[in-house]
């Protein structure tokens, strides 16, 4: 894992030009509140970056200054090679956006909204017409579509909203929290969606609350708090700075965990963590399956009785909630139902994340 | 997702064969860049009337006010009223009335505006590649046209109570342009009051300041029959300039008193707007630039 080395002079060096979207100790100040405080990102052609960080962290400040709607009081940032303040005009032709909260024309019908934009974005009213029936159909919308929006519901009006900044296929494209509220299905479908446009070659940088999104999306991630990048790195890798797999243990009897993590010292990298109420016991190890055979060996010795055991990657979440103090779903987001980070981590996580903040 | 089909078809644009449908890049010659000003404008536009065409109550709303002041005024109270010099009250009243809606029009553009910043479309129009200026250019030219119908309908209903025009066919238009160059002026008072609200709701209560403004003016009683300090106030008022302006245009009762802005109505019916412009222009201008701190 990099962390985010801290270039305060808003310098660009020549090798990141390379970069769709680069930001430079970006600052933005709202009164006291400081929303960036030096943030600096790159995102290379033709990726996706998922940005993830605490409700207040700065991701929405940072996503509207890339997309030109907010000047930042300092730092520089590029998107597609021009400056996001000095080649605004230059840089609205390169992106898409689609924003925190839906912005799409209550009055006019969903049809009619992907039409009006269409012709935004200047094609002509045949293109334009051909072009909002297709989005209809990918969005599931045809249903409602010569219904207003102001009588859709929540997750409709974000996917008319969605379907807008997928009119064109720009060379980058900014998600700011796009599949919160959106049904499972719906959810999959975005992120196919999101895909299609990375395989025809636009960038995403992409901020959410749902760590299987990056999971799912992300090649990069760049976790923000308060107004700076924190950690930088692949899923992997910054699943990996938790120091690697981890055993866990539950038994039928909660009061011998107390026994079991002393037997289980032995083969630890770090002292277990114990939780009574689950009747569980977490182990960070080095050597996967060394250690699982090692544990049942010992455990076994020593005469307690296992109910389940398992080998499994630390989650997203457990990085995100080491690296803020922050639980990843609180604040205002909705919790989807099933959060299960790694699908490889196995079932029954839930009582894995730690609800300090 | 389902994408059955090859979902860009003949849009492919460049023939790059990838199926991406490219945006346009941005025009290089002058004439280009006002060419899509005009295309993106007019979309713009398009789109505000649609606004109407779906909410016909809403048009019908802001009408009735002017039209219910025509009976409130011109028939309940109106034989209570004196117009100074004598004459029919309701050929005096009418060219107020022209006037209040041409004023009230400025709460509907601040409301335009205000919904739009507020819904998040206005930020959605400012992340596009559209000309800049289509937004407000698509809002006034909507706006106009909206107060063009208003007028239209008023127009109407003034001759249907017996009001006429008796100044001839260049005078009945001058006085209509009056009209209308006062509501372009307020388009602009209207862009910035709109930047300025937080939510549409507050563009409501904007009414309620404005109904003062149209009544302290020469609308429904002449300046000189009201105690004289309020007199000053309602001949400075620039709608009192555009209203006794049309007055005289249409050739209808009550010219003002022998006061300089009275005997100079027909000049300062261009004056006023004109001030207005030149200072709500540049503040609306500069506030909509602020969105960006
Ligand atoms: N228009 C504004 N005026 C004042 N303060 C603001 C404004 N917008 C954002 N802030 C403040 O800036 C900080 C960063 O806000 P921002 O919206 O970027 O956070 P975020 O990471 O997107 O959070 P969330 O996950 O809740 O969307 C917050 O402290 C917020 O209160
Ligand atoms: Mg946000």
């Amino acid at each position: 894992m990099r962390t985010a080395a801290a270039t305060l002079t808003g310098e660009i060096a020549a090798g990141e030009r390379e970069c769709a979207v680069l930001a430079r100790g970006l600052r933005k100040r709202y009164g006291e509140t400081t929303a960036l405080d030096g943030f600096d990102l790159a995102v290379p052609y033709g990726t996706v970056c998922g940005l993830l960080g605490p409700n207040g962290a700065g991701k929405s400040t940072a996503v509207r200054v890339l997309s030109t709607l907010l000047r930042p009081d300092g730092g520089r940032a590029e998107v597609g090679g021009f400056d996001v303040v000095t080649q605004a005009r230059q840089v609205r032709y390169r992106i898409g956006l689609t924003g925190q909260n839906p912005a799409v024309d209550d009055v006019l019908t969903g049809r009619g909204n992907l039409e009006m934009f269409g012709r935004l974005y200047h094609l002509g009213p045949r293109a334009a017409r051909r072009r909002a029936q297709e989005l209809l159909e990918q969005f599931n919308l045809t249903d409602v579509a010569d219904t207003p929006p102001r009588r859709y519901s929540g997750g409709m009006r974000r996917r008319l909203d969605l379907a807008v900044s997928f009119i064109m296929a720009p060379p980058v494209l900014f998600l700011d929290e796009p599949t919160t509220g959106l049904d499972p299905r719906h959810r999959l479908e975005v992120w196919n969606g999101v895909r299609d446009l990375v395989a025809q070659g636009t960038t995403v940088l992409l901020t959410t609350h749902y760590l299987d999104e990056v999971d799912q999306l992300a090649d990069d991630i760049s976790v923000i708090d308060r107004g700076r990048v924190i950690a930088r790195g692949t899923p992997d890798e910054l699943k990996s700075t938790l120091g690697g797999d981890q055993l866990d243990v539950v038994l039928d009897d909660p009061a011998e965990l107390g026994r079991a993590a002393e037997a289980l010292a032995v083969l630890a990298g770090a002292p277990p963590r114990v939780r009574p109420e689950a009747s569980r016991l977490t182990v960070p190890v080095r050597e996967r399956v060394t250690a699982l055979t090692e544990a049942l060996r010992v455990l076994e010795a020593a005469g307690i009785a296992v109910r389940d055991i398992g080998i499994r990657r630390p989650t997203l979440d457990e990085v995100f909630v080491r690296l803020t103090g922050h639980h990843p779903e609180s604040g205002e987001t909705d919790t989807p139902a099933d959060t299960a980070v790694d699908p490889a981590a196995g079932a029954g996580d839930e009582d894995e994340r730690e609800g300090g903040r | 997702m389902t994408r059955a089909h090859d979902p860009h078809g003949d849009l492919v644009s460049g023939g790059s064969g990838v199926g991406v449908l490219a945006p346009t890049r941005p025009p290089e010659t002058p004439l280009a860049r006002l060419r899509w000003a005009v295309v993106d404008g007019w979309t713009v536009t398009r789109r505000d009337l649609t606004h109407w065409i779906r909410s016909p109550e809403e048009v019908l709303g802001g009408l009735t006010f002017p039209v219910v002041s025509v009976l409130l005024f011109g028939y309940v109270l109106g034989s209570a009223m004196v117009v100074p010099g004598g004459g029919d009250y309701r050929e005096f009243l009418m060219p107020g009335l022209f006037g209040m809606t041409m004023v009230f029009g400025m709460v509907i553009t601040a409301s335009a505006v205000v919904t739009d910043t507020s819904r998040g479309v206005t930020d959605r129009f400012r992340s596009m590649p559209m000309a800049p200026s289509a937004v407000v250019a698509g809002r006034s030219v909507a706006d106009m046209i909206r107060a063009a119908l208003d007028l239209t309908a008023l127009l109407g209903c003034g001759l249907l109570v017996g009001w006429r025009a008796h100044g001839g066919v260049a005078a009945f238009l001058a006085a209509v342009g009056l009209l209308l160059l006062l509501r372009f002026a307020l388009i602009w008072v209207g862009i910035y009051v709109g930047l300025l609200l937080r939510t549409p709701e507050s563009a409501t209560t904007l009414m309620t300041l404005v109904l003062p403004f149209a009544m302290i003016a020469n609308t429904f009683v002449a300046p000189e029959l009201m105690p004289s300090w309020l007199g000053v106030v309602a001949e400075v008022n620039p709608m009192s300039a555009t209203v006794a302006a049309t007055r005289e245009l249409f050739g209808n009762p009550g010219l003002g008193g022998g006061s300089w802005l009275a005997r100079n109505a027909l000049l300062m019916a261009v004056v006023w707007p004109v001030a207005l412009v030149a200072v709500f222009f540049p503040l609306s201008v500069r506030r909509f630039r602020d969105m960006s701190r």
